[in-house]
Order: structure tokens, then C-alpha cells, then sequence
């Protein structure tokens, strides 16, 4: 969105005033985003809108999942939370510390509060240092631990992420790849944070080390009483271990509700696109649902279309929206058990019934 | 193993049928063995998917039926033919002759099989004249084929630069130049994992097109179970470096005959029903070609492990409700599934 168009549409973005509505679930938000803007200068490609007022809750000891394609600003959602960089507009409060105006003390608080998990153990890890070393210097750089107490907080971790404690002397290249992510996962634990932002991963393990890394995962929130943002491409992963689910494109969310009515009965067009999109791994299935296939591919996020982002593409679309941005409102007749569910799209809304069915009785999506 | 052939459901000579091949590649200590003794043969028409996990030898398999291996390895046994053809035993510029105009392959990474320096139709065009194409027809063939994958404007596009194009494009591209010469086999190694999951869908859709109008024969590399099952007519699942279950696609994922091909299965989330427990996990690690286990490599991770299992490696053994042609699952296991605890 544009922020000089938002006026002739006051109900254009989901505003602070709104945030209440997002939870009905009781526990307050430990990760409250509103309006997060983060665009890019680039030079040639012009300014990048990786994320276009962005307002998300995540109570404490839940886990939301974020989906969508590349180009999305699913990865830029989660760099900033880890302050990896700042936002260009709007607030993030973790733990009740707004991101944005943090004193060095309390961003230094904020790096023990929120932890990265991310997709490539191997890249995260150096070489040429013991496992054991690795953990052991972020137990120093935030000085938690020393001597004798730092080896055996360290075989502490290694046993909660499910090594054992004689992994430590290992080298990232003896590891596989499932025992290096369980090294990354130690890594963001040695700070007992609060929230664990974990950005695809699981995406790159094998089948088999994938079951049991989310396996893992769930216990350790149990366990731990964590906070998770889920970021996956993985529409199966996200449905599993998500209370809430968010959905993205094109640096706004479209839709986001309860795990279940998003993955199983999307409302938005997108959702349902992409759902059907991903392969499920049962023929039974494959074979007797419709495919919804999308036309044409994520357009430059550099100059997103006027109106609805995804109106280029979407099976649904009519005039108006190309005209008009769809605001973020609350799904006809929804508000199920789990929380609100909102998405943005004027069919829908007009139509008081979601993408999935409307979808359906068009027959199917356009071909090509 | 020549039961694989027997599930080939066409008659006469298929487009494919490997049998017993074996490759190894240069290791510190002497040639390792990476794939050991497949056999199979897919039909004109037909998709056969083959999945496993990293150190399965998937995609050794893959360079090995398409005679691409790296210079450090080699095919050591066992035979690739190709419309009846063995191009094991062919001569080099013989099988240089049948790479490309007889089997195309379409590789993960669509930006780094092209060429940046070279506009699209050029390298379309490249790979009819390596195949003694005339010019003029390769040129007619290009624009032809680049609207078979469905790029549109093809005489456009033709003129444009690899970096030009969106990573979906760049990826039909790829199809369009394997396509190009008439292929009748098309051996496709991960073309759509790094894709996002809308243009994996189109490109899915469009390879089952081409698929059925000009009858090709696919081998389709992946890792993901879910594009197996959307695809593929017939699965084999690889397991340190060996075909240990060979089922039709329906089969496969309904009764599962290895145990390993069940636990690959079972540990997908479902994507449907509320319930949302631990996932079921194999356990262990998986077997390393360099250091095979005796007997059964998935035996020290097996549920079903019997004594006779560390003892000596099973082969294949008809199992399943169907124990005849075509619907007949293959499983490299001493335990029946009916067996099974």
C-alpha cells in the first residue's frame, strides 16, 4: 500500500486500535507488530516493498506460522523481529520493548528475549569449530556462564536438543544434517529466550530428519513454554505445529486465522491458491480435488499492481479490484473458536463466503 | 532383478529399461559404489518417480541413465538402453549422439544450467545443431518448442538473456532445450524444488501435458512425496544406493511393503483431520554407501528387524494385495508386511 492513498480508504490497514481483535485467546501478545513497513532502496530496480504495514499478534506460548512464496517478506518480517535490521515505519513491541526505540541495554535484553533459528545449519556454523565451542561462545558473548558451569550448560543443551553430550567435540562436517540444525537449535537456546523465530528451519532436512526435528520442536515449547514464529514455505509443516496461521504476499498479509479454517477452508483466494498449489502426499487426495492453478508468477515487489496485490493473478477478480485495496477485516460470519480470522479480499466480503467455496462452485480456476 | 521388467505394462521394447546398473565414483580409498545394481524400465507415457533421501544415490542414478557422470565416476556394471539401445557399451561420440536427441534432462537450478551470456534461442538452437540439425530447421524447431512449454511470444523471448526471464521461465527454458531434439525419454532431477510452490504446480502440469501428447517416457528425481503422488504412475524408493520398494504410486501410499518406504510415509504431517500428534519417526541415521551395515543397510533402523536381517541383504520379492503384474509392489524385505508388528 501507499500511504498517501490510505486516507480515501480509512479501513485500508488493520490499525493499533484494531490489535485487540487479532487474540481472543487470552494470553497477551509477547510479539506485537502494527503497521511494519520496510521498504528498499535498490539501485536500478527503484524501492523494494519487502513488507507494506504488516500488523501481527503472537501470544505468549503460541506459534504462529507465516506462509508464502519468495518475494513475500516473510524472511524480512523475521530479520526485523531479530533486529537484523529496522523497520522503515511502524511499531514492534517483543516482551513489552518496542524494537524501534530500544536503548542499547535494552536491545541487549531484546537479543536474549528473541532467537533466529535458521534454514542452512551449515552455513550458520563455522567450520572449523567444535560444536561444543560453537554453543559455548554464546554463552560467553552474553556472558551466562563461565568455566565449569559454561561445559556443563553446554552438555545441557546438547541433551535437550536430543546429542549427546560427546557430540560437543565434533566438528559441523561430521554431523549431519539434522544433528547440525539440532547444534542451531542449542545455539538459540543457550540464551533461554522467549521466542524462537525459526525461518524455514526445517525446509532443507530430509524427509525422515524433518519428522524428527519438528518432533523436537514441539517439545521443547512445550517444555520450555516458547513462543514460535514458524516461517515456511511448507504449507504441511506450518498446518502442523501453528495455532494461528499468516498468510503473505507480496509484503502484506491476506489472510490470517486459526490453523484450521486457513489451511483446510482458506477464505482468501491466495490462501486457496497456494493450497492447492502444494502437493499432499496421498494419491487419494491428489486425485479427487480441484486444482486451483494461479496464472503468471509473484510480480516485482519493486512495483507491486495498484488495488489488490494479487488481482493479477486471482481467479476471483473483477474490477474494482484493480481500483481498490481490500482492507484486512474480519471473515463474514467468522470468529470460530481460536481467535479472529481476517482476510482481505472484496469478493469475499461482498459475497459473505469464503475463497474456497466460491471457488468451487465457479467450477474451477482459470487454466494456465 | 528381472521382475521390474515384468511390470512394465507396455509391449515391445520400452524407451528405457535399465538393468542391474551399477556406478561408483573415486573416493580417497579406492572407488566407491554409489548405485548398486538397479533395474527397471518405464514406459512410453509413463512417469516413474524415484525417491530418497540424501545418500540415496538418486541423482546418481539420474547422471547415470543420462551418461552425464563427472569425470570421477563411472558406470561399472549393468546396462542403460535406450529404445533397445545399451549406451553403457556404446562408444563415446555414440552416446554423445544419444544424450540430448534421445534422453533430455532437466536439472534442479534453472540459473545455473544456462548460459548468461547467451540469448535464449541460441542455446534452444544449440542443442539441435549438436545434433546435426540444419540451421534453419533448428530455428524453426526453437520457436516451436519455446511455445510447447508454454512461453508466450516465443519469437520475443527467443532474443532475450537468461537474467531477463523469472525463475519459472528460466525453467521452462530448460524443458524447452531437453524437449527440443524429441527425446523420448526425459530424465528430470529435482527441476522444481527450488521453485515456489505456484510455479512448481504450473510446471508439474505442464511436464504431465507434454507427457501425454507426445508419449514421453519420465524419470522424475525428487525427494518430495508429495510431487510423487501428484505425478507419478509407478515409485521406487532408493535406500543406500538400492531399489528397496518398486509399487505403483496408489500402492505405495496405501500399503507401503518396506518397512523404510512405510516410515518415509507415515512421517508427513496429514493434511487433513485435527489431529496433530508426534509425528512417527524412523530413527537412527541413515546407511552411508562407504560403510554398508551387513545383511539389510536398513536393518539397524528397521521396526521389523528379524535375526536373518543383519545376515544377508534381501532382493526384491513380490508383496502386496496385488502379487501379479502391474499392480504388483516390489520390496527388497525378508518380512511380509503381513508380518509386520
Amino acid at each position: 500500500m501507499s500511504a498517501d492513498r490510505a486516507p480515501d480508504h480509512p479501513p485500508a490497514r488493520p490499525g493499533a486500535s484494531r490489535g485487540s481483535r487479532f487474540e481472543e485467546t487470552g494470553a497477551a501478545p509477547i510479539v506485537q507488530l502494527r503497521d511494519v513497513v520496510k521498504h528498499y532502496r535498490t539501485r536500478g530496480r527503484g524501492t523494494v516493498h519487502a513488507m507494506d504495514g504488516v500488523s501481527l499478534d503472537i501470544p505468549a506460548g503460541s506459534t504462529l506460522g507465516l506462509v508464502g512464496e519468495s518475494g513475500c517478506g516473510k524472511s524480512t518480517t523475521a530479520r526485523l523481529l531479530v533486529q537484523l535490521e529496522r523497520p522503515t515505519s511502524g511499531s514492534i513491541v517483543v516482551d513489552g520493548i518496542d524494537v524501534t526505540r530500544a536503548s542499547a541495554a535494552q536491545r541487549r535484553r531484546l537479543r536474549r528475549t528473541i532467537q533466529m533459528v535458521f534454514q542452512d545449519p551449515y552455513a550458520s556454523l563455522d567450520p572449523r569449530v567444535r560444536v561444543g565451542e560453537a554453543i559455548a561462545e554464546v554463552l560467553a558473548v552474553h556472558r551466562l556462564a563461565s568455566g565449569s558451569r559454561r561445559r556443563e550448560r553446554v552438555v545441557e543443551l546438547l541433551e535437550m536438543v536430543g546429542l549427546p553430550a560427546s557430540s560437543a567435540t565434533r566438528y559441523p562436517h561430521e554431523l549431519s544434517g539434522g544433528q547440525r540444525q539440532r547444534i542451531g537449535i542449542a545455539r538459540a537456546l543457550a540464551v533461554q529466550p522467549k521466542v524462537l523465530v525459526l525461518d524455514e528451519a526445517v525446509s532443507a532436512l530430509d524427509v525422515s530428519v524433518r519428522a524428527e526435528v519438528m518432533n523436537l520442536l514441539a517439545r521443547l515449547r512445550r517444555d520450555l513454554g516458547l513462543t514460535y514464529l514458524f516461517i515456511s514455505h511448507d504449507l504441511g509443516m506450518v498446518r502442523h505445529i501453528s495455532d494461528r496461521i499468516a498468510v503473505m504476499y507480496l509484503g502484506q498479509i491476506v489472510e490470517v486465522g486459526p490453523w484450521r479454517p486457513v489451511s483446510d477452508d482458506p477464505a482468501h483466494p491466495y490462501t486457496v491458491a497456494l493450497q492447492s498449489a502444494v502437493p499432499v502426499a496421498d494419491p487419494a487426495v491428489e486425485a479427487e480435488r480441484t486444482q486451483v492453478t494461479v496464472s503468471g508468477e509473484v510480480p516485482d515487489a519493486a512495483n507491486p499492481p495498484a488495488g489488490c496485490r494479487f488481482h493479477p493473478r486471482c481467479p476471483l477478480a473483477e474490477e474494482q479490484c484493480a481500483a481498490r485495496e481490500p482492507a484486512l477485516l474480519p471473515m463474514p460470519g467468522g470468529g470460530p473458536a481460536g481467535g479472529a480470522h481476517l482476510l482481505s479480499c472484496h469478493v469475499v466480503q461482498r459475497e459473505q463466503r469464503g475463497a474456497t467455496e466460491l471457488l468451487a462452485r465457479a467450477g474451477e480456476g482459470s487454466e494456465r | 532383478m528381472s521382475a521390474a521388467a515384468s511390470l512394465d505394462p507396455a509391449t515391445g521394447v520400452p524407451p528405457l529399461q535399465v538393468t542391474d546398473l551399477t556406478a561408483a565414483v573415486d573416493g580417497a580409498d579406492g572407488p566407491v559404489t554409489i548405485v548398486r545394481g538397479l533395474s527397471f524400465s518405464v514406459a512410453a507415457g509413463e512417469t516413474v518417480g524415484i525417491v530418497g533421501e540424501s545418500g540415496s544415490g538418486k541423482s546418481f542414478t539420474a547422471l547415470s541413465i543420462a551418461g552425464l557422470l563427472p569425470d570421477n565416476a563411472r558406470v561399472t556394471g549393468g546396462s542403460v538402453r535406450v529404445a533397445g539401445r545399451d549406451t553403457v557399451t556404446m562408444t563415446e561420440s555414440a552416446r554423445r549422439r544419444v544424450r540430448g536427441a534421445e534422453i533430455g534432462m532437466v536439472y534442479q537450478d534453472p540459473m545455473t544450467s544456462l548460459n548468461p551470456m547467451m540469448r535464449i534461442g541460441s542455446q534452444v538452437a544449440e542443442a539441435l545443431t549438436a545434433h546435426g540439425w540444419s540451421a534453419a530447421e533448428a530455428r524453426a524447431r526453437t520457436l516451436e518448442v519455446l511455445g510447447e512449454v508454454g512461453l508466450p511470444s516465443p519469437a520475443l523471448l527467443a532474443r532475450l538473456y537468461p537474467h531477463q526471464l523469472s525463475g519459472g521461465m528460466r525453467q521452462r527454458v530448460l524443458i524447452a532445450i531437453a524437449l527440443a531434439p524429441r527425446p523420448a525419454v526425459l530424465v528430470a532431477d529435482e527441476p522444481t524444488t527450488a521453485l515456489d510452490v505456484t510455479i512448481q504446480q504450473q510446471i508439474l502440469a505442464l511436464v504431465a501435458r507434454l507427457r501425454d501428447e507426445y508419449g514421453l517416457a519420465i524419470v522424475w528425481i525428487t525427494h518430495d512425496l508429495g510431487v510423487v503422488a501428484r505425478i507419478a504412475d509407478r515409485v521406487l524408493v532408493m535406500y543406500a544406493g538400492r531399489i528397496v520398494e518398486q509399487a505403483t504410486t496408489a500402492q505405495l501410499f496405501a500399503r507401503p511393503t518396506h518397512p523404510y518406504s512405510a516410515g518415509l510415509v507415515a512421517s508427513i504431517p496429514p493434511m487433513r483431520g485435527a489431529d496433530r500428534g508426534d509425528l512417527p519417526q524412523i530413527g537412527g541415521v541413515a546407511a552411508s554407501v562407504t560403510a554398508l551395515p551387513p545383511g539389510c543397510p536398513f536393518a539397524p533402523r528397521c521396526p521389523q528387524r528379524r535375526p536373518h536381517c543383519t545376515e544377508e541383504e534381501p532382493g526384491l520379492i513380490a508383496r502386496g494385495a496385488a502379487q501379479t503384474a502391474p499392480d504388483v509392489s516390489l520390496a527388497a524385505c525378508w518380512v511380509p508386511p503381513e508380518d509386520w508388528t
